[in-house]
């Protein structure tokens, strides 16, 4: 998207920044830039107002100012995702942190005339809290986002991703700063370590831990792999980051490149996220420009740069060896470990893998300090979550919460709880990899101790709700982060089948237990789900299910089952229901009666839920 | 040079080709470029077809077969022509919840073609994608770079009727 700040865009004089008051002075400079506006109007350009006309809303703001005479009071910028996309397009005014949403073209004639002529808030276009029926115009009011923790994200949705001033103003480069000129590697390392920060990419290993192995590995070329291939189907935490913030994962980058010893980064991004792959390389052009990247950085002996790898359609690249055989030219197929990355990784070559937002947490932790990152979240699972909140919810979007916030504060504090009064379900942190979460458990801490507990994970962030007439088959995990909110209208049997359908599909071919066995599996549940399944197939899917985690090559078929396998436990009178009664008391399967399933005799065990 | 500025739509065939010459030197011949070669085959040719690839393996200095295993290994890589415009259903996790599977379904349907397939008046090409990032309006679906939201089944046709 593109701003009327063009030209008159503040943009330093500086060549090269060489030192701390180099910063300093564009710090000085963006602020007296600044000043010169009154107002500041974000405009949020993340995805989901993106698909929503978020451009045809900024050229309405931006005619309107010019019609009332106002461009030089309010500056219009261009930021990526706020988060709250099902508000969309939003728009947050500066400084009295005024939240409008759900804005159309038509809308922003009045808006300016009211907000900035009349200088009272235009109350039909902020947040409507559907559950008090009141408007809430300002942005800390709003429940999304109150309970939000924004370290990460900070600043994604509040600063132009186009502008390495605006970053810098914000703190920018100063980490970078801080560890080239005043910390040892080894104590980047222990910096890393002693915050407790652990990979965010699903894996949850502790960072400071992999980068040491690497840094101890002597190797005139070393490599840090930024990993944004996203795989999970539900999942958009990582592009968020990286469209607007991208300059947070290139400092992150460098950062750990100086920790390890490494002079070259690589981010492996997946070819649909053309916005990311856009605004990745337009921030490291800037940043080699006035020299944050190349030779020499700050004038000292460290060089860094970093290019951009673009996936082609595959999730198994997700996984650290498969990517690194991607980067490499390869068929993404992962391979056996030992050896590891930061041993022998890209090229042979000692290297480190991390996930965005674990590398979008390295800059606040030399900056801030150790003890002040491991204030938030509990004690072995320190900071914060992105989720990717989706599914039958009323608020979705991108949540940033401290590590141990409640899935029933997220879902229903911030997520607004299930549309038209529906009943929750099931939630499904952690996607495709992971297990289902039901009502009861809804008090689980999300970090990484307490859900494999319950058999899930938190994954990557992904975090997908459904309602009761989805029909599911998942286990938990904090995972990536997808977080899926299901209602009473999910088919768990359908769910099951849709995540089986997407292993079966990636599945890289290499190992048998992967390849043939989630076909098999697949085939099960398609059968099932038609109304021709058997006796013993619940019993033929569990046992299949556990032979492939056990045997299977690579995370992928190792958790494939999991979904399977976590419905089956959770929801096994559905599948019953369907296997003996023909019935899906969702109403999803087309080829069955829908519900109510009436509760014949057929060896079905009511659920503890209903009794 | 990005991918997304490649300007390729008057060119002819010879044209074409040199354009690929020149990525391919510009990439110094490393097989580990290969994947970025293929990404600026397929923007430049539409799909990467079997003269493609042998130019491709000949000026690599690769084996066809590598070229081949690697292209047919990517999903976001096609061997044959595409229609005009190109179908993306979301089946992210959340537009499933919400009902994607129904659209896809439908489109199959009124299209007569499988996910992957071209129509036989290279009207349209069907594809799944998994997640675009507009979860909270799903379900939704992609014709080439415009996203329509919210969708049930029954407005299909007429979205449709837009793309010539
Ligand atoms: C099938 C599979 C897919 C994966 N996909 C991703 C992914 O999309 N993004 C990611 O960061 N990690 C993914 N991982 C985990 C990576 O292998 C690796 O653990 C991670 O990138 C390490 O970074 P972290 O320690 O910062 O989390 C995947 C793993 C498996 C087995």
């Amino acid at each position: 998207m593109n701003s009327n700040r063009g030209e008159d865009m503040y943009q330093t004089g500086i060549e090269s920044v060489r030192s701390k008051k180099d910063l300093e002075t564009i710090q000085a400079e963006f602020i007296q830039y600044g000043k010169k506006f009154p107002w500041r109007a974000l405009v949020c350009s993340g995805a989901s107002c993106m698909s929503s006309n978020c451009q045809g809303v900024k050229d309405a703001l931006e005619s309107a100012l010019e019609k009332y005479e106002l461009q030089s009071a309010v500056d219009v910028v261009v930021t990526g995702c706020m988060g709250a996309c099902s508000t969309g397009p939003t728009l947050i005014i500066e400084p009295e942190d005024v939240f409008y949403c759900g804005l159309q073209p038509k809308d922003m004639d009045e808006l300016v005339r009211i907000h900035f002529l009349e200088k009272t808030i235009c109350r039909e276009k902020t947040f409507f809290n559907l559950n008090t029926g009141e408007y809430i115009p300002y942005l800390k009011d709003v429940p999304f986002f109150k309970g939000q923790e924004k370290i990460v994200l900070q600043n994604c949705g509040r600063i132009d991703f186009r502008s390495v001033e605006e970053y810098i103003a914000n703190d920018g480069y100063l980490a970078l700063h801080k560890a080239l000129t005043q910390m040892s590697r080894n104590q980047v390392i222990q910096e890393i370590s002693d915050a407790k920060l652990r990979g965010r990419g699903g894996g949850g290993f502790p960072t400071g831990l992999k980068w040491k192995l690497a840094s101890k590995n002597e190797s005139d070329d070393k490599y840090v792999i930024c990993n944004a291939n996203e795989g999970d189907p539900g999942a958009f935490m990582d592009r968020s980051l990286l469209e607007g913030d991208p300059h947070g994962i290139i400092e992150g980058m460098a950062i750990g490149g100086y920790a390890i010893g490494a002079n070259r980064g690589v981010v492996y991004v997946k070819a649909e996220y053309s916005k990311a792959i856009e605004r990745t390389e337009e921030a490291i052009r800037r940043a080699r420009e006035i020299n944050l990247l190349g030779e020499s950085i700050f004038g000292t002996d460290f060089s860094f740069d970093i290019e951009i790898r673009i996936g082609a359609g595959a999730f198994i690249c997700g996984e650290e060896t498969a990517l690194i055989a991607s980067v490499e030219g390869e068929r993404g197929e992962p391979k056996l470990k030992p050896p590891y990355p930061s041993d022998a990784g890209l090229f042979n070559k000692p290297t480190v893998i991390n996930n965005v937002e674990t590398i979008g947490n390295v800059a606040v932790i030399i900056l801030k300090g150790a003890a002040w990152y491991s204030a938030f979240g509990t004690e072995e699972s320190t900071g914060t979550k992105v989720f990717a909140l989706a599914g039958n919810i009323n608020n979705s979007g991108l949540v940033e919460v401290p590590m141990g916030t409640s899935l029933r504060e997220i879902l229903f504090d911030m997520g607004g709880g299930i549309p038209e009064g529906k009943k929750f379900k099931a939630a499904l942190p952690g996607g495709p990899c992971g297990g289902c979460v039901t009502e009861e458990h809804l008090d689980v801490p999300m970090d990484f101790e307490s859900l494999p507990e319950l058999g899930a994970t938190t994954g990557s962030g992904e975090l997908i709700c459904m309602d009761e007439e989805t029909c599911m088959v998942i286990c938990a995990t904090i995972g990536s982060g997808e977080l899926i909110c299901m209602d009473e209208e999910t088919c768990m049997v359908d769910v099951a089948r849709y995540f089986m359908e997407i292993a079966q599909e990636e599945s890289c071919g290499k190992c048998i237990p992967c390849r043939v066995g989630t076909r098999r599996m697949l085939e099960i549940l398609e059968r099932i789900a038609k109304g021709q399944g058997k006796e013993g197939d619940i019993e033929l899917l569990v046992e299949l299910g556990n032979v492939i985690k056990d045997s299977a090559f690579c995370g992928l078929g190792q958790t494939a089952p999991n979904p399977v396998l976590s419905t089956i436990e959770l929801f096994r009178d559905e599948y019953e229901e369907h296997i003996h009664d023909h019935c899906c008391r969702a109403g999803i399967c087309p080829d069955l009666s829908g519900g109510p399933c009436e509760n014949v005799e057929s060896g079905a065990k009511p659920s503890d839920k209903e009794l | 040079m990005s991918i997304a500025t490649c300007r390729v739509d008057t060119m002819d065939e010879q044209d074409k080709f040199a354009l690929l010459t020149q990525v391919i030197e510009e990439y110094e011949r490393k097989p580990s470029n290969l994947i970025q070669v293929l990404h600026y085959a397929q923007s430049i040719f539409g799909f990467v077809g079997a003269d493609v690839q042998r130019v491709i393996a000949q000026k690599m200095d690769l084996p066809l077969a590598k070229i081949t295993g690697v292209l047919t290994f990517y999903s976001f890589f096609s061997t044959a022509p595409r229609g005009r415009h190109i179908i993306s259903v979301c089946l992210g996790t959340a537009c499933f919840i919400r009902g994607g599977q129904p659209i896809l379904d439908h489109l199959k349907e009124i299209l007569g073609i499988d996910v992957g397939e071209t129509t036989e008046d290279q009207r349209f090409s069907l594809e799944i994608r998994r997640c675009i990032g507009a979860c909270g309006m799903g379900p939704s679906l992609i014709i080439d770079e415009q996203v329509f939201k919210r969708l049930n089944v029954s407005g299909i046709e007429q979205i449709l009727d837009e793309f010539e």
